[in-house]
């Protein structure tokens, strides 16, 4: 106390100490969805947990999860095997140790964000939530990246078979009108923008109707 | 749509009915209500939207509703039941194994769930000599019906179910998958999963929900404590609209209507046929077997069942310390009790509960002491579980 210091060094010490316990908690991912997982995984690899593991397969998932033994369970919520975890809570003597959910009731955000992502985090009973908080932290915002990637996947997609309508409409066009590719392209950007469409829209309705007359 | 918005979560289960038809008939919106049903895969995902907000209200199970009031296993957030969505509609299931090698241990009609019990502890005791894995039951939530009349139909054998057997919790979609490849021997769920593993040949249902418990009060409406206060004339509106469709669903003229909607891919994408049998109490216990009916298998509406009951929830209460779960006091007997609102049903609906051929302690097992809200431990204290040396 007496010494500046010293009460200078010991939160820092303690921090420290703090940080090389967290990275050896052992955490485990219980997620169906491969890509997803693996992200998460990175993730928290890349944060500096080293002790990760996965959980594919929820047929007896609580005897994977106790010979797993870890100090942290991430499921999805689109798991229907988020309910066998409930189980963990009970003391009883099927449950090794009692597991609490990851709630702070001080701390909505946190719960609605993790809600809203999809994810949620149970802990050994007795961690302290606070040694936690940054691997929900990243869970979140890759549960978050995955549902972008994922979205800008479909947009690929659909862009992609929008391209291969436009192209055959284009080839059906260039057949029928006897015209060359530019013109015929130039035709359903024209019809589109007359008729307040989008060119995929119109190369689809060009398609169904040759389709139609087959 | 024009309306309140409400967003409702709810379980793929036939009792679920109410929601589903009071939307899908356009009873919510005739009441001014734009409600949407947010089909949930985990009663955790279901209990944690109704928590933070996202769900307006939900169908929960009833003993959720009350852990959740009561902080048990979980954060507490106060729940208010102003209408139960279904009474009864279990069933035990056993695998065809252990349903034959009941049958060579009961003293009697193995319909008889006291010889049923009796039967089962024999075979537990008789697995333990030899040293065979304990039996595992599989049931879909530590705070559920199903978890209660597993225990109950057990211990009433003698066997202490966390000692003797092996409990364990399964989502209903992997039940019959679990009762096939022997994770289970035999389990507890609602419909249609028990039908499905009669159909596929894989169990036989030794006993419906209602051979346990004559009326047991098994899925609520839940809403947050705040919200009969906050937003109390919408509450009303939403209890109207229930009303009206759980009277749809008592008339039977209406029942290919009901098992179609309910039925539908976006609600719970089953056979029609099967959604039909449970509501008539209509189900096949074995393959090909005749079916056996039960009129009340399940309760949707009918006999008053939709008014909440507080002595439900003190029973509920009482399994909960019965099995550990919970400790007794009277300040949190006070609590389950004042998480169902009989007073809110009645205000909206201002119809008095039509008569009704209820047990005398409300609950009617089918064995043991009378329930009694007013001396739980004396109750409790009647059976003798851990059994003293059966």
């Amino acid at each position: 106390m007496s010494s500046t210091g010293r009460t200078q060094r010991e939160p820092a010490a303690t921090q420290m100490l703090c940080a090389r316990t967290d990275t050896a908690l052992k955490i485990v991912i219980v997620d169906e969805n491969p890509v997803r997982a693996a992200i998460l995984a990175d993730g928290l690899r890349e944060a500096g947990y080293t002790n990760v593991g996965r959980i594919e397969e929820t047929t007896k998932l609580l005897a994977r999860i106790y010979a797993l033994d870890p100090d942290v369970i991430l499921i999805d919520l689109e798991n229907p095997s988020r309910d066998v975890l409930a189980q963990m809570f009970q003391v009883s003597r099927a449950v090794k140790r009692p597991v609490a959910m990851f709630v702070d009731q001080s701390d909505t955000a946190a719960i609605e964000a993790a809600v809203d992502a999809g994810v949620s985090a149970y802990i050994v009973d007795g961690l302290k939530k606070e040694r936690i908080k940054s691997i929900l932290d990243l869970c979140i915002s890759r549960f978050n990246a995955f549902a972008r990637l994922q979205d800008e996947l479909e947009t690929t997609r659909n862009a992609l078979s929008e391209r291969k309508v436009i192209d055959r409409a284009k080839g059906i066009l260039m057949k029928a009108k006897n015209i060359g590719e530019e013109e015929a392209y130039a035709l359903l950007r024209k019809t589109a923008m007359n008729e307040n469409k989008k060119i995929a829209e119109v190369a689809q309705s060009v398609v169904t109707a040759a389709d139609l007359l087959k | 749509m024009n309306g309140d918005r409400l967003r409702i979560g709810y379980i793929p289960l036939t009792d679920a009915a109410a929601l589903i038809i009071a939307v899908d008939k356009g009873f919510a919106a005739r009441e001014g209500l734009n409600v949407e049903l947010v089909r949930e895969v985990s009663w955790s995902n279901v209990r944690d939207k109704l928590n933070i907000g996202l769900f307006d209200a939900a169908h929960l199970l009833a003993p959720l509703a009350i852990a959740s009031s009561l902080g048990i296993g979980h954060v507490k957030v106060s729940l208010r039941a102003p209408f139960m969505l279904g009474l009864n509609g279990n069933a035990i299931t056993v695998s065809r194994g252990l349903y034959d090698v009941l049958t060579l241990a009961a003293e009697g009609d193995l319909g008889d769930p006291t010889v049923s019990a009796k039967a089962l502890a024999r075979v537990v005791a008789e697995r333990r000599r030899r040293g065979a894995e304990p039996l595992a039951f599989g049931m879909t939530f530590p705070f559920s019906m199903h978890n209660y009349q597993l225990r109950f139909w057990m211990a009433a054998g003698g066997i202490h179910p966390d000692e003797d057997v092996r409990l364990v919790v399964l989502p209903p979609p992997y039940m019959v998958e679990s009762l096939g490849n022997r994770q289970v021997d035999g389990f507890c769920v609602g419909a249609p999963w028990n039908s499905v593993a009669v159909d596929l040949g894989i169990g036989r249902i030794l006993h419906f929900g209602s051979d346990i418990f004559a009326r047991a009060p098994e899925k609520v409406l839940a809403v947050h404590a705040a919200w009969p206060t906050d937003r109390a004339e919408i509450l009303q509106r939403l209890l109207r609209a229930l009303d009206t469709a759980v009277h749809f669903i008592a008339d039977l003229a209406n029942i290919d209507e009901v098992a179609a909607l309910v039925a539908a891919p976006h609600r719970l994408d089953v056979p029609p046929e099967m959604i039909r049998g449970t509501l008539e109490g209509q189900l096949r216990l074995a393959r090909g077997g005749a079916p056996r009916n039960a009129s009340n298998y399940i309760l949707i509406g009918r006999d008053g069942a939709a008014r909440p009951d507080p002595i439900h929830a003190a029973w509920l209460y009482a399994q909960m310390v019965r099995w550990d779960q919970a400790p007794l006091s009277p300040e949190l007997l006070a609590s389950a009790e004042a998480c169902f609102r009989p007073d809110l049903y009645d205000t909206a609906l201002r119809e008095l509960p039509r008569a009704l051929c209820a047990p005398a302690d409300g609950i009617g097992a089918f064995v043991g002491p009378k329930f009694d809200a007013d001396n739980i431990a004396g109750y409790l204290g009647a059976f003798r579980c851990p059994p003293q040396n059966s």
